[in-house]
């Protein structure tokens, strides 16, 4: 599988307040994301998860290192639209991120930025709404959707612009249990149907363990790295830099000190179930 | 309270109105303008209010959506019929202390009343038939000629839009904050006019800050969207002027010529 983003020794600091030091966001990020992939980002707020995302599409550009999509180096002028073409972000508040007043509109927003022609700006709004199960509302406006509602549209706006790669920027957060779903429920199906990579930057563990791969960061740095079976159990680790391990996994923890024979890795809430069940 | 600013909201819909090109409509616009400014008696006016029912039928938009608009500009109203009122000179009708009522104040009253009245429902019916992208579509067109004047008609437009998109989400945090405060003993109804505004810096600060973060993230989406600017830029609707746009166009000319010639023999 070839790559759709790199870093190497990638480091970021944000411009300091007055007369205070300038804080070290990222320190010397190596990751490469295959195409095709789904990623959880896991980390609490601070810990520079939100950061590296922004620079996955130049919004910023490195410190230090270098930062490359599908080759391309983000710090190159000339190639920031195909950059961001390719690699679309969805943010966290579904409000400041939607441009226009009828949902179609908003969602031919990007497609009429890159020249795009007429008819086939149409064909991509109608797929891209199809895509995230909005068709019905493309003459609706905005701000009468759900929240939920909202962030499909968002992504539909990215989709529009026939992306390789969607980074959903904490895009989750807002919303309610509901909406959450539908979010994540859809970019699922553009992963696996369109084979579009995701990387979904997050605190919350149940949607790290949709993801094929998560990534835990800690102020600034990568501390772990692999498939959610094997990171999420790790509950001491995650505790000791103030994040939980999913529900199901914590509850496996406590009966296994508790001297119930039953494994950590059962994620899922049916899965968690039934091995409960065996144990018993 | 803040719910009934209905100014620059949209009713999406697909009637004759609706699907008029939104050129047409600004110019049609100016034209029913032109027109009221024009109309001096009870016949000419009489033939703008059917112009105005005409549209409203047309575009299928509730006249009471028309008449809610026009509750934020009701304090101009009156204060203009007063004025008018009392300070037209002519035929005494009535008099007392310094006050003066003439039968042309009284005249005058109503006119101009009628006339504001129906300039803000004509100027509604625009941005209630018309989405604020059509209508900035439509004004970037009309105004194109200016670019080569390095008027800056597409940044313009963009402003426009994006200030009318967030129209409603202001609104919504507004009222948000106003209940926040309220929350926490701020009394927003009582007291006099000074004291009322006074009470008020407490909401307009945290809507301006809030203001500006969202214009900060709104920003950066834009650009992530590969929003450089207007140059390059597609449309997802062409316009196009439509045989029923210069049918419309040359009804409302028609009405104008009557209005003048009505004008001509002083009805």
């Amino acid at each position: 599988m070839s790559e759709i983003i790199k870093t190497e020794q990638l480091t970021f600091s944000y411009p300091p307040d007055e007369g205070k030091e300038p804080v070290q966001a990222l320190h010397g990020i190596d990751l490469t994301i295959a195409q095709g992939a789904f990623v959880a980002v896991l980390g609490h707020n601070g810990s520079g998860k939100s950061t590296l995302a922004k620079h996955m599409n130049a919004v910023l550009l490195p410190g230090g290192g270098k930062v490359w999509v599908s080759g391309m180096d983000t710090s190159d002028e000339a190639l920031l639209l195909e950059i961001r073409r390719r690699v679309g972000m969805v943010f966290q508040n579904p409000d400041n991120q939607i441009v226009a007043n009828v949902v179609e509109e908003d969602v031919a927003f990007g497609p009429e930025n890159l020249g795009v022609p007429t008819d086939e700006i149409q064909r991509r709004v109608a797929a891209a709404l199809k895509a995230v199960g909005m068709e019905e509302f493309t003459l609706h406006a905005p701000h009468h959707l759900s929240g939920g509602q909202k962030q499909r549209i968002a992504i539909a706006g990215v989709i529009a612009m026939e992306p390789a790669c969607i980074v959903m920027d904490e895009s989750t957060a807002m919303l309610d249990p509901c909406g959450r779903r539908e979010v994540l429920d859809t970019v699922k199906r553009l992963n696996r149907e369109k084979g579009i990579t995701i990387v979904l930057i997050t605190h919350h563990m149940d949607e790290a363990a949709m993801a094929d791969r998560v990534v835990v960061m800690d102020s600034g740095n990568v501390v772990m790295d692999g498939p959610p079976r094997e990171i999420l159990v790790r509950t001491e680790e995650l505790h000791a830099i103030g994040l939980a391990a999913p529900h199901t996994v914590e509850l496996l923890h406590g009966l296994r000190e508790d001297g119930f024979d039953v494994p950590l890795d059962a994620l899922g809430i049916q899965e968690c179930a039934e091995a409960i069940a065996r144990a018993l | 309270m803040l719910k009934d600013i209905t100014l620059g909201q949209y009713f999406p819909g697909s009637s004759l109105a609706h699907r008029l090109d939104p050129r047409t409509k600004l110019m049609l616009t100016v034209l029913y303008i032109v027109i009221l400014f024009c109309a001096t008696s009870f016949v000419s006016y009489g033939l703008v209010a059917a112009l105005l029912a005409v549209g409203v039928k047309v575009s299928g938009v509730a006249p009471k959506a028309l008449v809610r608009g026009l509750k934020p500009i009701l304090f101009i109203i009156c204060f203009t019929a007063v004025l008018n009122l009392f300070y037209t000179p002519g035929d005494e009708l009535a008099s007392f202390w310094i006050f003066t009522i003439t039968r042309q104040g009284v005249a005058t009253a109503f006119f101009m009343v009628l006339r504001i009245t129906m300039l803000i429902m004509g100027t509604f019916l625009l941005t209630y038939t018309t989405s604020p992208i059509a209508l900035t579509d439509g004004l970037e067109s009309l105004l194109g000629p200016l670019k080569k004047l390095k008027v800056p008609v597409h940044e313009l437009a963009m402003i426009m839009s994006i200030a009318l998109r967030f129209i409603p989400t202001l609104i919504e945090e507004t009222d948000k904050i106003m209940s926040a405060q309220k929350a926490r003993g701020a009394d927003f109804e009582s007291g006099s006019l000074l004291d009322r505004a006074r009470a008020l810096v407490p909401v307009l600060v945290p809507l301006f800050i809030s203001a500006f973060r969202r214009a900060d993230e709104l920003a950066v989406a834009m650009e992530c969207r590969c929003y450089h600017g207007g140059q390059g830029r597609t449309k997802l609707h062409v316009l196009r002027y439509q045989a029923r746009d210069y049918l419309v166009l040359l009804a409302y000319a028609a009405v104008l010529a009557a209005v003048l010639v009505l004008g001509r023999f002083g009805l």
